[in-house]
């Protein structure tokens, strides 16, 4: 029980901050409405259907972000090796060479096949 | 907190890497063909592509002809080397050769090989008549092949769960891919892809629920270890029960039985036609061992309990085939439901657990991926100037016009059917025996029910083929160039050869034992 | 009924074949050769294809001949003969031989069918003369003798079953010759179909045997069947009893044999009357010591045989279509024999004696059929023919001779068949003596008014027929056959050869003679004398062109009693249900979605959103049912 009780003091306060803001924003902000403001988050990207014709962004946008993750989750792995290099030893050097060289194969064909460029 | 990240050395994980032989070959022909795709000029990447191709398949037969014999587990027992995985790898590999053979053919469509210059190009679009113009084909075809392959030779052997769910991934995104490729209809070709992805993705997720109840219950992913939870437990857990029935669902996708087979015949259907035969033949012996090494490995204690199911699944499954196949006007459509009757007539080998249950299925397998690979050829060469005539009004009197062509996919058809002296009744009588042996009587009786009426369709074509008036403005037969008549005549041969001789293929099936724990 | 209980066991082991004996399989290969060289050698062969398909049954015959005098020099006990050709071997415990056996019994089929067999081969010369794709007849005529030959020699089930099937395919390819006629396609679908009822029956035997005894050998489920369960032995009879309803068209699967006449008529003749529809009968005769260890599927095949009987005599007497009533007649007359298998070990012999004698009166008949055929134009309603008498001499002739042969007239070769069958019948069961009797005099009728329709009266041609005598290559066969249906009553007169002969391959048992032998020829004979000059009675005035309405039990003759509806209710009908709740289905989801999706390739863009989200989500949702499924069906077990 007793680990518990910082997690749910957190919890707690947490919640209250959430509540607090939304409850204070209500009260004291100014209301100037416009098209900007009624957006859900303000950035991003509309999060409902558009009207035919008018809904499409580029393929590419997806493409770019496919290849981050895919080379984001290469830091990922990367990070947690070079943290226990030492004990992993040979093997595990050659198995991770074996994955960056895979990627790097991947990257080779991105970059040569034109999938870097937005143009 | 301190304590937790002590420096304790990390032992070294057992891999053997000449244990895995064939998939690193494999894999790493695949990724040289990426790099292929990204350093070599267009005219010459097709040459290429072809050599490393076939090159790396048949040196992943080598090393697997090598390996014969060896029964051990690898790569921290995440993988089983065992006689029934050796000999699924065997059958995708060959099949995958002769499958290559029919990707590789381009002498068939007048425009080149069946597959759409730009994929990304929109369908009816200017930039795909100008490429289609230019003579442009592509050639990334091959690299997803082979990425596929590999996933198909791994799948098998996988001995954990996670390990097998990444082998579904592997064999499973180049296929999505692989079937919207298609050079003509291609719209109808995207939306097969699609509804595979997405359908594929939802089966995916079952598969990984399953596992995941499955980790819940026995605290591992190992097949091994599963089984060894199971016997210490009477087995009265719910996970258990819930983690069995999501697995069998993410696996049942694979091999298209009912009631998880709707994506078959539209897939099948939109596909370019050599995908088709490949995932028709290599996907249905990937999938079904992995399927027989969850039940057999992993599930072996609580087969009264899945057993049922898979018996009502085998009944529903042939049935609901072979009736509705005999709707069919499409002739890939009909081949797509007749591989989901197969797939039924297959499921009984997996439900007689036994010995005889593991080979009569592995030898189903291998005769039936020979014959659809052929049929499938066959399919591909009649055409008309829209491209693939398919529809079964096109196919009359096909007999006349090309006595030949007739004749062999008749063989295919008779060897679907299961008349004697061809490679399917050897291999139907190989599984109704060992599912009589397990006690699944009655499904075998409805098994030869759904054989009898599977004749009435199969012959319809053939009376369509020979006995019907050639229809105006009907299509004609392609003169292929060798590569595809090479693959007609293995699978002809093969055919032909295990319905005579089928005891060398079936010992070296009974040889390969059950499977390793 | 009264089943004999002095069974002979049939625990003889044949020697394995060598000297004369190792060419058994030349049998086989020769017509298998001729098809080979007929159907793959293409237009190259066509000069001289007929020739060469003439002379491989011819020279199959020859080797039967010899290995017929071989046999004789044998003694009785050491004429079988089993070769062994390769194991064939389908899954490790189960093993298959290749093996070919010559018994007595297979030595008598063999004889039968090369012997006619090439008669008709040579017939077919003349009467296909005509027709451009004579070679292609011949490689099937040539395919269908290899198929019945190794259906006769085979010495398991197995490789019996192949011979069954490669049968079944050259009659489903020979009666569709005629292909551009809509009638004679679906004909050809019909007997395949019907056929594959059968089949299933077959199949399903031989699983069965192989569950129980653990081998199709016919040594191995001989020997097992002593010690197997009534209840086994009676499914496996059940089930070899549908087989051979549907192979030798008796009831309830006869339907197919009358379309089959749409085959060019040397078919009809070799095909349809003389050889394969008496596969089933030697199927049974074969498997005799599975009906002896199952009285109660013996019983049912006696019933078979008997409703058979009467079922063919009637839809001959019915008949205009010459062909038509012929192939009644075909149907009552292997009712006969599956009677006399019926019988038990009292009647096997004279099953196949009957099968013998017609093998050759029946052949003769379907050839002058043929010959009347060939000379009309091919026409074949009898209404349009009459007095060919004048015109036809040789083929009027033999017609008559074999006609009598088949009411059983003596001294013709039908005669003492039918006899034998007739007091064998009453010997177990009055009954079937009674049927039997009353089909003789039924018989008498039909052949009386075919006969008298096709060549006395007066002549009804029309315009363009022009009636003239066949050519030689075609009468000479039909001479031949005649004389066959002659003298073919010395088999069994006076010496009972053909008993002895078969006796270590077909159990014997003589039956209790109740009457002094005149008094049965004066019934058997007397009977058939009334249904003729009933006949003769009827038909001797002027037949009417057109056919008058008739009474309705003859319309219902007309219709083949209604068998066609009868196998459509029993067994299309649930088929076609199924079939189309599955179409309806089919139509509204998946191939709803393929329409939609030709709809966006003509350009209704937004319809390919909604048709694909829709069903795509709904394939998703029976995914969905179907783990719900699977998850229930695990608990349910549970329970």
């Amino acid at each position: 029980m007793n680990a518990a009780i910082p997690i749910l003091t957190l919890g707690g306060l947490a919640a209250f901050f959430a509540l607090l803001s939304i409850i204070t924003a209500s009260i004291v902000g100014p209301r100037r409405y416009n098209r900007a403001k009624l957006d859900a988050y303000e950035c991003g990207i509309e999060p409902t259907p558009q009207p035919i014709g008018g809904g499409k962004f580029p393929v590419k946008y997806y493409l770019t972000a496919m290849l981050f993750i895919v080379f984001d989750i290469e830091i990922v792995f990367l990070y947690p090796w070079a943290v226990s290099f030492d004990q992993l030893g040979m093997f595990g050097f050659i198995e991770m060479v074996s994955f960056i060289v895979t990627l790097l194969a991947v990257y080779a064909y991105v970059w040569r096949r034109g999938g870097l460029e937005w143009d | 907190m301190n304590g937790l990240i002590a420096l304790v050395p990390i032992p070294t994980p057992n891999m053997d890497l000449g244990q895995i032989a064939p998939l690193e070959i494999v894999f790493g022909a695949a990724l040289i063909s990426v790099l292929v795709e990204a350093f070599v000029r267009r005219e010459g990447r097709r040459r290429v592509q072809l050599v490393l191709v076939f090159a790396s398949l048949i040196a992943a037969v080598a090393a697997l002809v090598g390996l014969a014999g060896t029964r051990t587990l690898t790569a921290q027992a995440s993988v089983a080397v065992d006689g029934p995985a050796l000999f699924m790898q065997g059958t995708v590999l060959l099949l995958a050769i002769v499958g290559a053979l029919l990707i590789a053919e381009r002498s068939i469509d007048p425009a080149g090989d069946a597959f759409a210059p730009r994929a990304s190009a929109l369908p009816g679009g200017r930039e795909e008549r100008e490429l289609t113009a230019a003579g442009w084909s592509q050639t990334e075809v091959w690299p997803l092949f082979l990425f596929c392959v590999g996933g198909m030779l791994l799948f098998p052997a996988s001995n954990d769960l996670l390990t097998m769910f990444v082998a579904l991934e592997v064999l499973s995104l180049p296929l999505y891919l692989l079937a919207g490729l298609a050079r003509r209809r291609r719209l109808l070709s995207q939306e097969a892809s699609l509804k595979y992805f997405l359908l594929g993705a939802f089966s995916s997720a079952f598969f990984l629920f399953g596992t995941a109840m499955l980790y819940g219950f026995a605290g591992t992913f190992s097949l091994g270890g599963i089984a060894d939870a199971l016997s210490g437990n009477a087995g009265d857990n719910g996970l258990v029960m819930l983690g069995v029935a999501l697995l069998a669902v993410g696996l049942l996708f694979k091999v298209a039985a009912v009631p998880f087979h709707q994506w078959t015949p539209d897939v099948y259907q939109g596909a370019p036609t050599p995908i088709t035969a490949f995932m028709a033949t290599c996907v249905k012996v990937a999938a079904f061992g992995a399927l027989l090494r969850v039940m057999y490995v992993a599930l072996g204690g609580v087969r009264w309990d899945w057993q049922p199911m898979l018996w009502i699944i085998a009944i529903i499954t042939m049935l609901v085939g072979v009736i509705v196949a005999i709707a069919q006007t499409d002739i890939k459509r009909m081949l797509a439901y007749s591989s989901i009757a197969h797939a039924g007539f297959i499921l009984l080998g997996v439900i007689a657990v036994s010995e005889a249950g593991i080979a009569s299925t592995m030898f189903y397998l291998a005769a039936y991926g020979f014959a659809t690979l052929g049929a499938f050829a066959v399919v591909s060469l009649v055409r008309d100037s829209s491209g693939e005539a398919t529809h079964l009004s096109q196919w009359a009197g096909l007999g006349k016009r090309s006595p030949v062509v007739a004749g062999i996919f008749t063989l295919f058809l008779l060897a679907f059917a299961g008349i004697p002296l061809t490679s399917g009744f050897t291999s139907k009588f190989a599984v109704f025996s060992a599912a009589i042996a397990g006690g699944a009587t009655p499904v075998v009786i409805v098994a030869v029910f759904a054989s009898v009426i599977s004749a009435f369709f199969y012959a319809r074509i053939i009376v369509l083929m020979f006995f019907a008036e050639p229809a105006e403005e009907g299509p004609r037969v392609v003169l292929p160039s060798a590569f595809t008549a090479l693959a007609l005549a293995i699978g002809v041969a093969v055919t032909v050869l295990l319905g005579v001789l089928p005891q060398p293929l079936l010992n070296l099936a009974q040889q390969a034992g059950i499977f390793l724990r | 009924m009264n089943i004999g209980t002095a069974v002979f066991a049939q625990e003889t082991v044949l020697a394995p074949a060598n000297g004369t004996f190792s060419l058994i399989w030349l049998l086989i290969a020769l017509p298998a050769l001729g098809a080979a060289i007929l159907l793959l050698g293409g237009r190259r062969t066509n000069a001289w294809g007929h020739l060469l398909g003439v002379l491989m049954p011819v020279a199959s015959f020859v080797v039967a001949a010899f290995l017929f005098a071989a046999m004789l020099g044998q003694p009785a006990e050491e004429r079988g003969a089993v070769q062994h050709l390769y194991d064939w071997q389908i899954v490790g415990a189960f093993k298959v031989p290749f093996s070919l056996q010559l018994d007595q019994l297979s030595m008598v089929f063999v004889l039968l069918i090369t012997f006619v067999g090439s008669l008709i081969h040579i017939y077919a010369i003349g009467y296909m003369a005509h027709d451009p794709a004579r070679r292609k007849f011949f490689g099937y005529l040539n395919l269908f003798v290899a198929a019945m030959l190794l259906l006769v020699l085979a010495d398991n089930y197995l490789l019996l079953y192949v011979g069954w099937e490669g049968v079944g395919l050259a009659s489903f390819l020979l009666i569709g010759w005629y292909q551009y006629k809509d009638s004679a396609a679906v004909a050809a679908k019909k007997a395949f179909i019907i056929n594959r009822v059968g089949d299933f029956g077959l199949s399903l035997a031989i699983m069965f045997m192989f569950a129980v005894f653990g081998g199709v050998t016919f040594e191995t489920v001989n020997a097992g069947i002593g010690s197997a369960s009534e209840g086994t032995a009676t499914w496996i009879g059940l089930l070899l009893l549908l087989a051979a309803c549907g192979k030798s068209a008796q009831f309830p699967l006869q339907a197919w044999l009358f379309d089959a006449m749409e085959g060019p008529t040397p078919v009809s003749a070799l095909i349809h009357a003389a050889t394969m529809v008496t596969a089933g009968v030697y199927l049974i005769v074969r498997s005799n010591a599975i009906f002896d260890a199952a009285p109660t599927a013996r019983l049912l095949v006696l019933i078979v045989g008997c409703i058979s009987l009467i079922w063919g005599a009637i839809i001959g007497c019915a008949k205009d279509d010459l062909k038509k009533a012929l192939a009644g007649s075909t149907m009552s007359q292997i009712g006969y024999m599956v009677v006399a298998a019926g019988l038990g070990p009292v009647g096997y012999v004279f099953a196949i004696f009957h099968l013998l004698t017609h093998g050759f009166f029946k052949a003769g008949l379907f050839l002058g059929a043929g010959s009347v055929m060939h000379a009309n134009n091919d026409k074949i309603n009898m209404r349009h023919l009459g007095a060919l008498r004048t015109v036809m001499m040789i083929t009027f002739v033999t017609f008559g001779i074999c006609t009598l042969a088949i009411m059983g007239i003596p001294p013709f070769a039908g005669f003492f068949s039918k006899d034998d069958i007739i007091k064998a019948a009453f010997s177990q069961s009055p009954v079937a003596g009674v049927v039997t009797l009353i089909g003789a005099g039924i018989t008498g009728f039909y052949m009386t008014r075919i006969f008298l329709m096709t060549f006395l009266g007066k002549a009804r041609w029309e315009d363009d027929q022009h009636p003239h005598e066949s050519p030689a290559v075609m009468w000479i066969p039909m001479v031949v056959l005649a004389i066959g249906a002659t003298i073919g009553g010395v088999l069994m007169w006076p010496s009972h050869w053909l008993e002895t002969w078969l006796e270590p391959a077909v159990p014997y048992q003589e039956h209790a003679q109740t009457l002094p032998e005149w008094l049965w020829i004066i019934i058997t004979v007397g009977t058939a004398l009334i249904g003729i000059l009933w006949a003769v009675a009827l038909y001797r005035r002027e037949v009417p062109v057109t056919p008058p309405a008739g009474s309705l039990l003859t319309r219902a003759a007309r219709e083949e009693l209604y068998g066609n509806e009868i196998n459509e209710t029993l067994t299309m009908l649930p088929g076609q249900v199924l079939t189309r709740s599955s179409v309806f289905f089919d139509n509204r989801v998946v191939d709803g979605f393929v329409n939609g999706m030709a709809a966006v390739v003509w350009g209704v863009s937004g319809a390919l959103r909604t048709v694909q989200n829709g069903f795509a989500r709904s394939y998703a949702l029976t995914m969905l049912g179907g783990a719900v499924l699977l998850v229930a069906l695990l608990v349910l077990v549970r329970l």
